[in-house]
């Protein structure tokens, strides 16, 4: 599903590189925590996925693509098979959440019958039914991730980024995000989360991989967040 | 493409924007309006010249017998009834020349200058025996003046050689001037135009980061996320260059028939008809439509990457 083979990321202008000589695997199916203090290199990891960045050295491979090689007019089509989920939710504040649900699929064209079916199916999986019509600032923060994610997911990704999903939200909330993710996961949808919640990671028992300066440090199936962090 | 998602986001877009949005037509309305203008006054200026080159003369003004006191070339005294002979068989000889070669008569002469300045106080001053005899001769091929003029200026009993089509060069030079004047003009305000609407798309593009942002990550191609902003510009445009049809349809009504009247004041000139003046429209909105377009696409490259 994903293979990094040697990857080095160097930023221009900057003379550390922000992953350096990165190699791993990750299947179809699996639930993968990236953990790893702030600049360890976590970000330019998932920014390689998205190719939002091109490796310096190396080669990425997402769903079997080898994403160097892959051209500019092609990468949105192949982000169509991801989601992507983020710290700060980003929904658009004057759409309703079924409106902002519904613009994943706008903006690639999906038929409105497709999408009217879509919407309220994956506003039921994420325990908003019923929500459609709200706005989201009239939501608490669960729920606005819990649009988010919906959005993420309408399009049925093979594979789903979280990058600190539960990051602004209280510990109880954050149980209730992680079950719906564990949820998705299920499906038989890859997950990527980055995360800083120990008490997550610890109860989850899933494939950890640790980063550090750029070095992957750590790649363990069924690991704790790390000894002390 | 959903038509109705892309058009609600481009009034969307618009109204969030309006001030910019108002300059940019406005920009847009009077470099097109200066466009279609130095193209219709390109125009006016060839109707002329054929009009006017077929009608003007070279004329070969004889030496009369004032001349013969003040101007050096005339010393001999007035023109003889050979001289006039000659020059007007030398004439006919001539392959430029079109026959038959008119030969006007002092009488003549005077009768028209009084049709034209007769109201003038300078008129009453002229007598017929100031006026010249002259031979008006037509070109075939107008440029070929100098050949007249090396053959007869010297000549015994030629006082002058005139090409009437000089003295049109000069209106026609103004005309040509003003012409460019417009184009340079509307040269600096398509400039301004072009960065108006380049800085009209970048604020819209950074007001809307957000969507955009979401649309690239869930997938969207660029041509959908452009798209809006490239409507927004040839929308905008595209009202501009309704308004510079306006401004055409308008100053041609004003100069030319009503307002300054320019047809009734001077009759003598065949201005450009309505038809020129429809026909530069289409051209006129196609522009106002494809530039910004092409202006916006040129700005997203920039500050909308895949």
């Amino acid at each position: 599903m994903i293979r990094f083979d040697n990857v080095s990321k160097t930023y221009p202008r900057q003379s550390r590189p922000a992953l350096r000589d990165v190699s791993l695997d990750i299947e179809k199916g699996e639930f993968v925590f990236l953990v790893g203090s702030s600049g360890s290199g976590k970000s330019t990891f998932m920014r390689l996925i998205l190719r939002e960045e091109r490796a310096s050295q190396g080669m990425v491979h997402v769903l079997g693509k080898d994403l160097a090689r892959l051209s500019n007019w092609k990468v949105p089509q192949m982000r169509r098979q991801l989601g992507t989920v983020f710290q700060d939710f980003r929904l658009l504040p004057n759409k309703t959440v079924a409106q902002n649900v519904a613009f994943a699929q706008e903006v690639i064209g999906k038929p409105r019958g497709e999408i009217r079916k879509a919407v309220p199916q994956v506003l039921d999986l994420v325990g908003l039914g019923g929500k459609e019509d709200r706005m989201p600032g009239e939501l608490s923060g669960g729920e606005q991730q819990r649009v988010a994610i919906a959005r993420a997911f309408v399009n049925r990704p093979m594979l789903l980024i979280a990058d600190e999903p539960t990051g602004n939200l209280d510990p109880q909330t954050s149980v209730g995000i992680m079950k719906l993710l564990d949820r998705i996961n299920r499906t038989g949808t890859t997950v990527i989360m980055a995360t800083h919640d120990q008490n997550i990671v610890d109860q989850m028992r899933k494939r950890v991989i640790e980063l550090e300066q750029g070095r992957l440090v750590r790649d363990q199936a069924r690991g704790v967040y790390g000894y002390q962090h | 493409m959903r038509a109705q998602f892309v058009l609600s986001e481009i009034g969307v877009g618009l109204r969030r924007n309006l001030t910019m949005t108002f300059a940019v037509v406005v920009s847009v309305a009077l470099s097109l309006a200066l466009f279609g203008g130095a193209l219709l006054m390109r125009e006016q200026v060839s109707s002329m010249k054929t009009y006017w080159y077929d009608k003007v003369n070279v004329s070969i003004f004889l030496c009369n017998k004032n001349d013969a006191k003040d101007v050096p070339k005339c010393a001999k005294g007035a023109v003889t009834a050979e001289q006039k002979a000659e020059i007007k068989a030398d004439l006919e000889k001539m392959d430029a020349v079109e026959k038959p070669v008119l030969f006007e008569t002092v009488d003549e002469a005077y009768k028209h200058y009084q049709e034209q300045f007769g109201d003038s106080p300078m008129a009453g001053n002229i007598t017929p025996d100031q006026m010249q005899e002259s031979y008006r001769v037509k070109l075939k091929d107008p440029q070929k003046y100098k050949v007249v003029a090396t053959a007869f200026a010297g000549r015994d009993g030629v006082q002058s050689v005139q090409d009437q089509r000089s003295i049109l060069d000069n209106l026609f030079e103004l005309m040509n001037g003003m012409n460019v004047a417009a184009i340079f003009l509307m040269g600096l305000m398509l400039v301004i135009a072009l960065m108006l609407i380049v800085n009209t798309v970048r604020v819209s593009a950074f007001s809307r980061r957000r969507e955009t942002g979401i649309m690239r990550l869930v997938g969207a191609s660029g041509f959908y996320i452009q798209m809006p902003f490239i409507m927004e510009a040839a929308f905008a445009g595209l009202i501009g260059g309704v308004l510079a049809c306006g401004l055409l349809l308008a100053a041609r009504y004003f100069l030319i028939d009503g307002g300054l009247a320019l047809q009734e004041k001077l009759n003598l000139i065949d201005f450009i008809g309505w038809d020129a003046v429809l026909t530069k429209l289409p051209l006129v909105l196609a522009i106002g439509l494809l530039m910004p377009a092409v202006a916006a696409l040129f700005a997203l490259r920039k500050y909308l990457k895949v």
